[in-house]
Order: structure tokens, then sequence, then C-alpha cells
């Protein structure tokens, strides 16, 4: 669907919304900030497994609101965070990545913007300004993650075709909005509800070009933690990553997020767009994952859901040196599709023996878990590895798990660094 | 002609909210005219780029044929040779 679009409207959002987070970042953590971000310590447009054309044709560059990010495709825009921005538990707004399917994104504009809750399966239909989104639902915040289904598909071996994703296709946010399960109560779904369908506001060039619909289970969107956001860390949502309105499904993968949110369907049979039917699917039974789309599986193939766990090093880059006879340092984060870290190990001997790091302020099971590990390193190379472990047993593979569209990656990250 | 007329709006749209899509250079070859024609119209040259160079003839096939099945790309078939052709040449494994 493309609505009236203002660009005035959006404008002025950027504006405010950029100096809001900058200047709430330079308060908060200020010296400390300016250095981590030198990007001295990422390798600057992402991990060297990448394609080499992909390392090729990415820059640094600034969208609208944004501090630079590295651009992976101009259009659609397919921006990823640079690592040292995950330093910080949460990602501010103006370092969050952007990631689109089609190439139509309008400027909705907040005061004409209306999201429509309806479908076969609602009984009455309705539908919600923002000013009656935020004023007639209680309204709800909460820690998550967002992360594309194809964060590291540029690290697979053999290469799969797609955004070449290096390991910043994610962020972690505080998303504050009304309870999905909230505005459905709304509009009395039925008994035969099955699935609840998302459109947003893009669109693509040709009629031909699937809209970019998607679905969720039912008792998915009826769990209280699935949100309908209009607020990120405190800001309005930027632009890019779907002001006024976007859905936020913790613990599952980005494709879910519905980012422009303008409807919200309630289907009684499964929903068979391209989006859902092609594409964000992976082979049956091949992850360790919980949560299942039952109503859209086939024999083969199942749309992926909840994220797999998964861990970064953040203060340290591969090829990095550092100085002999001194702590070193080892910091993280480490995150899952909603269980909950359980533990992160660190081994400093290429794999053979795994210390347990020390894990920080727990912000809820959906948000990055903070870690940190201290070691005193002998002369010469240092093979770092960290490897997360959730609540529900599930922990990192060391090998991995081949499929044809590249999602899921969570092969234990090995950090060589010489010690001098 | 249409898909041009398709394509100015987005760009000119990209320049006031975003940053400026930025030229993408292919490298010189034959159908390099074709693949600039049709690809361009739903997405930026920077996609060929980044996917590159690991796709043999096979998947760069498949990778066309989806943009004209799945997502409706008007290529004629004279042109798909010769995009395939020259995706295979500059960009191909």
């Amino acid at each position: 669907m493309r609505p009236r679009t203002d660009h005035r409207e959006g404008d002025t959002m950027h504006r405010r919304d950029f100096l809001k987070t900058t200047g709430g970042l330079a308060l908060a953590s200020g010296a400390a900030w300016t250095a981590g971000h030198s990007f001295a310590a990422d390798p600057p447009l992402g991990p060297p497994e990448l394609p080499q054309g992909m390392l090729d044709s990415s820059v640094l560059d600034t969208l609208a609101g944004k501090v630079p990010l590295i651009k992976r495709t101009w259009r659609p825009p397919n921006f990823e965070t640079p690592v040292s921005y995950f330093a910080e538990a949460f990602t501010p707004n103006n370092a969050f990545f952007v990631r689109w399917h089609l190439s139509n994104i309008p400027e909705v504009a907040a005061a004409t913007w209306r999201l429509k809750i309806g479908g076969e399966a609602a009984g009455t239909p309705f539908e919600v300004s923002l000013e009656q989104l935020k004023r007639d639902f209680e309204q709800v915040e909460i820690a998550a993650v967002c992360q594309c289904s194809g964060n590291r598909r540029g690290m697979f071996q053999p290469h799969v075709p797609g955004v070449e994703w290096g390991l910043g296709a994610m962020g972690n946010a505080r998303w504050k909005g009304a309870r999905l399960k909230d505005v459905l109560a709304k509009a009395a779904l039925r008994k035969e509800a099955l699935e609840i369908v998302f459109d947003g506001a893009d669109g693509g060039s040709f009629p031909g070009t699937p809209d970019f619909v998607k679905s969720i289970p039912i008792w998915k969107a009826l769990d209280e933690n699935v949100l309908i956001a209009y607020e990120m860390n405190g800001a309005p949502l930027p632009h890019w990553n779907g002001f006024p309105a976007r859905i936020v499904v913790p613990g599952w993968t980005a494709t879910y997020w519905m980012k422009q949110v303008v409807s919200i369907s309630a289907s009684a049979k499964p929903y068979d767009g391209f989006w859902m039917k092609s594409a964000y699917r992976i082979p049956r039974a091949r992850f360790p994952v919980v949560e299942r789309f039952a109503t859209q599986e086939t024999d083969v193939a199942t749309p992926i859901t909840e994220m797999v766990v998964n861990s970064l090093i953040t203060n340290l880059a591969a090829g990095q040196q550092v100085p002999l006879g001194r702590a070193l340092e080892v910091k993280g984060i480490a995150w899952d599709g909603g269980y909950g870290i359980a533990r992160v190990e660190v081994s400093s001997d290429g794999g053979q023996s795994w210390r347990t790091a020390t894990l920080g302020t727990d912000y809820g099971r959906f948000s990055f878990r903070p870690w940190s590990f201290s070691l005193n390193p002998e002369r010469g190379a240092l093979t770092l590895m960290a490897r997360a472990t959730n609540r529900s047993g599930a922990t990192q593979t060391f090998e991995l798990i081949p499929n044809p569209a590249g999602y899921h990656h969570n092969v234990v990250q090995r950090v060589a660094l010489t010690v001098t | 002609m249409k898909m041009w007329i398709a394509v100015i709006p987005i760009a000119a749209a990209a320049t006031v909210v975003g940053a400026a899509e930025q030229r993408v250079e292919l490298k010189a070859g034959p159908g390099r005219d074709k693949v600039e024609a049709n690809c361009v119209a739903c997405h930026s040259l920077d996609y060929i780029v980044g996917n590159s160079p690991f796709m043999n003839r096979q998947v760069w096939d498949a990778e066309v044929t989806k943009m004209i099945k799945a997502f409706g790309a008007p290529i004629s078939d004279a042109d798909v040779k010769e995009i395939v052709d020259y995706l295979v040449a500059n960009y191909g494994a």
C-alpha cells in the first residue's frame, strides 16, 4: 500500500531524532564513545569472509537521520551497523541497521497515518490513528533484539546469493507500543483465525512485484510480548526503521517486524504470498529451534521463526595487536530467541578448553546480554572464541548449518590476535 | 520506456530522504547496456557486484529467472540471454 507522503513532516522528524539521540549518547558516555567509534578496531567494511565484490562495493555512507553506516546496497537501502556500536547493550536509533526489500518507500506522515485492523476472521474491523493507538491501548515497553534472518550471510562458505551481510544486520532497542493482542481483542477475532497478516506502506517497482506482506501464527500474535511499536529507545522510530509504527515480535527474526505497518488482518487460512511461501524459509528439522509455524510448513521447508543462540566479541577485531603483560579484557554480547542466555564461555586455545565469562546486566530475555572475560595472554598468536548457551540448552555451532538462503549463521566466532 | 518513467521519481525521492544513490560502474563488456537498462528499474547495481564472484551460470540464470517470474520484472527473452552472459563473464565464479 502507498499512502500519501509528506516529505516536510519526515524531514522535521529526522532532524529532531538525530539531535536527540546524538546528544543523549554524547552525554551518557562522553569521550569513551568518541574513542570507541573511530572505526579503528573494526574491519571497516566487514569481516574478510565476505564475498570480494561486497567488500569492494561497500562504503560508509549516511542516510538522513543516521550516522555513517556500512552501505551494502543503495536501493532498496540495506545499511549495516558497524560492530563498534555493539559495545553498548542498546543500539542507538541513528546507528540501527536498515533493511528494505522493495524500492518504493514512502515518507509516512504521522498525522495522516491510519492502521486498519480487520480481515475475514475479525468480527469488528476498525482503524486507528497514531494518537488513538497511543491513547486507547496500554503502553508497554520491552527490550528486544531485532536481527535480520540473513545476518552474517556473507560469511557463508560456500557463499549463497542475497544481501551479503557481515555482523551488523541487527540491533537491540527498547520498543514501546500497544500489545498486538490488545488491539486484536477490539477487533473481536473469530475462532477460525489462523494467522495474523501484516502489510506495510512500501511497494515494488512493477505491478507484478509481490508486495512485502508477512504473517505470524495466531498463537504468536496473542503472545503478550508482541507489540505494535511507535517508540524505540524513548524516541519515535526513525523513518528507515519503520516510522510511525512497526510490528515487534521479540525472539523471532526481523522479517516479521513489519515496518510502516498499515494493515493487520486476521486470516482463516495460511497466507500464501511470495514472502511467506517462497522466501524466508529453512529446511525442516535442521536447526535447534523450539517455536514452529505449523500452518506454513511443507514436507521439506518451514518458515524461519525464532533466532538461534549467538554471540559476538565487540571490542577486539581480527588482526589486532594487543600488549603483553597486561590483562586483556574481552567484551561481547549474547542473544537468542527469547529463552535467555544461560552462559557464555571463552576459549583462548582454539577451543580445547573453555572458561565461563561474567554475564552483565540482564535487560530481559529478549535483549542483548553483555558479558566480559579477562585473561593474561602470553606472547605470540592468540585465537579467541566465544560460545553462548541459552536456557533451553541450545548452543552455537562450530560447523555452518548449510541452507540455501543463508539464514541462522551462529558459527562460533574466531578472532585471531597477536600479543606483543 | 515505461520502466524509466518508474525509476525517475524513486531516484528523486532518494535524494530528498537519504543518502544519494551513487552510480555503480559495472565492468565494460557486451550486454552491460542490457543489464543497466533492465536491472536498475528495481534495484541498484551494487546488488550484482556484492554477489560476486561466486555464482556460476546456473545460479546467475536462476537469479535472473527469479527477477522475472517471482518479482515481475518485464525483461524480454532476447535480453535475458545477453544479461546472463554478461553476468557470468564479468561477475561469475
